[in-house]
């Protein structure tokens, strides 16, 4: 039955199940993390519990476990129905799902253990990043080749993007992760001082400009559509959308070394990069809302659009507060705080966690030959838990993050300071029990979809799916 | 030439291929192709297998 006539929705429903599965890790291990912060003895004096050495874990399990491999999985899908076309290459496409689960696997044991670059967002050591570079070009390889046997002539924009996001994060791997090896756990960057800093947030700001972003954005161009049963708002827009995003995030990173050592100017590019970057990502935001005109009534009914579409709102709003944080005044106040950290999760949790999970509700039954989720309430009651959670992470940040920054500053006359630094942790210990809740109710959320992915799979022998013919 | 007119020179060509894509992709040349290539998420709904008796299991 598997031949060159049907498609290879194996890796993808692989793929779409880890996905689930990560993510209820990843996000676990932030609750736990988030915990920490409040009650610090939690880690029982363990060393790999922690939060120097879970704070690692959570970011790469949610970023690279879960993130990546709803990527790899619905672009797998994406790029097989919109070409027309089988994946290429069965036996690698297997390899980047195995591989990857084995670089996931080894994080899960070396970071807890203290085996570290200390690079954000790169902590794993140098035959891991090898592991990656492997079966992130093999990812390459099967993704574009299928592609070029596409039997359409236009290529989709949503594979516009997930190409730009597979060709980039394999340039920035590799060049920011080049290491000296000393031994087998332990290696030293190639790049020293203001260098070396500059490369980690060319990289770590592309990692949200290319994963976090032109990844799911690419997610969105093929589910929102899908799930609205209408084209996208506008196909030119997307054009535009495409080519100035990409042209622009790659020059943001710097506004991550404001006053440090990074000369000046460099800084300067960064801000204002970052501001014109405001443009394209509206752009693409409303193309994606504007996709429900005259279907708004669905959003009565239909709870998957519902995520999608505040999954947009929450792109839509990060990507505001991003470019005013990068203003060098702002970011005076802002750096270093809670509030970074309630950015990032309102784009994590609201934008690329919402809109992976409204596209997977899609994309479940469509793998296991089913018209629907099992339950339509449940996928409401998933919504509304991840809205709450989020509302209130992102909202107790604010507060306790703008506060650390006026409170950190403060002088009196004489020019010594108003606050002791114990002061602003004592300000902040409500609100990181706010934060707390928010984590558990968005966590709650994911263990009723497991529930509902269960009882919508359960007793499924997935058939195999014949390609389209063209017409 | 003098390092400023090389940054001004870079500065206009990547605006005029900024106008550039614009104007292409407005062009009234790709409104069928691209008319066309909206339509692809939304082909394959009407060839999937579905069963029927799984139909009331979606409330």
């Amino acid at each position: 039955m598997d031949t060159q006539s049907s498609y290879n929705d194996k890796v993808v429903r692989q793929f779409t199940l880890v996905t689930i599965l990560w993510g209820i890790v990843g996000m676990l291990v932030g609750i736990i993390i988030a915990a920490e912060l409040i009650w610090p003895n939690l880690s029982m004096n363990i060393s790999w519990l922690s939060f120097g050495r879970l704070r690692p874990l959570h970011t790469n399990a949610v970023i690279f476990a879960f993130g990546g491999s709803a990527l790899m999985g619905t672009s797998y899908y994406v790029v097989q129905r919109t070409c027309h076309v089988r994946l290429a290459f069965d036996k690698l496409a297997a390899f980047t799902f195995w591989g990857w689960q084995a670089v996931i696997v080894l994080a899960a044991i070396t970071l807890p253990l203290g085996i570290t670059q200390s690079k954000e967002y790169a902590e794993l050591e140098w035959p891991i990043d090898l592991l990656i570079a492997v079966v992130w070009v093999s990812y390459a390889i099967v993704f574009l080749t299928t592609i070029g046997r596409r039997k359409v002539k236009h290529i989709y924009v949503a594979n516009w993007f997930y190409a730009a996001f597979i060709i980039t994060i394999a340039v920035l791997h590799i060049f920011n992760n080049l290491a000296i090896p000393v031994t087998l756990f332990k290696s030293y960057s190639i790049y020293t001082g203001i260098v070396d800093g500059m490369m980690q947030w060319w990289y770590g700001h592309n990692a949200v400009g290319f994963f976090l972003t032109a990844g799911f954005l690419g997610m969105m161009y093929y589910f929102v559509p899908k799930q609205a049963k209408r084209p996208i708002y506008s196909y030119r827009l997307s054009v535009v959308h495409f080519w100035s995003l990409i042209a622009i995030y790659m020059w943001a990173g710097p506004h991550h070394l404001h006053y440090t050592s990074l000369p000046n100017w460099a800084q300067s590019i960064g801000m204002v990069f970052s501001i014109i970057l405001l443009a394209p990502s509206w752009g693409g935001m409303i193309n994606g809302i504007m996709t429900l005109t005259g279907a708004w009534h669905k959003l009565r009914t239909d709870p998957i659009l519902k995520f999608m579409i505040v999954s947009l709102s929450f792109y839509g709003m990060s990507t505001f507060e991003g470019p005013m944080m990068a203003i060098k005044t702002v970011n005076a106040l802002s750096h270093y705080t809670d509030w970074t950290i309630g950015h990032v999760h309102s784009g994590a949790l609201g934008w690329v966690a919402m809109m992976t999970i409204g596209s997977l509700y899609c994309l479940i039954p469509r793998l296991y030959n089913k018209e629907g989720m099992y339950s339509t309430k449940l996928i409401d009651v998933h919504f509304w838990t991840s809205t709450i959670g989020v509302v209130l992470y992102a909202v107790s940040m604010w507060i306790s993050g703008i506060t650390q920054g006026l409170m950190w500053r403060a002088m009196n006359d004489d020019g010594t300071l108003t606050y002791s630094f114990i002061e602003s942790l004592k300000f902040t210990y409500p609100y990181y029990g706010i934060r707390l809740l928010g984590g558990i109710v968005f966590f709650s959320g994911m263990l009723v979809m497991v529930y509902n992915v269960y009882m919508t799979i359960r007793q499924v022998k997935p058939q195999p799916v014949a390609v389209i013919q063209p017409a | 030439m003098d390092i400023g007119i090389v940054r001004g020179l870079i500065t206009v060509a990547l605006l005029v291929l900024f106008i550039g894509v614009w104007v292409w992709s407005w062009s009234r040349k790709r409104k069928t192709d691209f008319e066309a290539s909206s339509m692809l998420p939304l082909e394959d709904d009407r060839h999937m297998p579905y069963s029927e008796n799984n139909k009331e299991q979606t409330s």
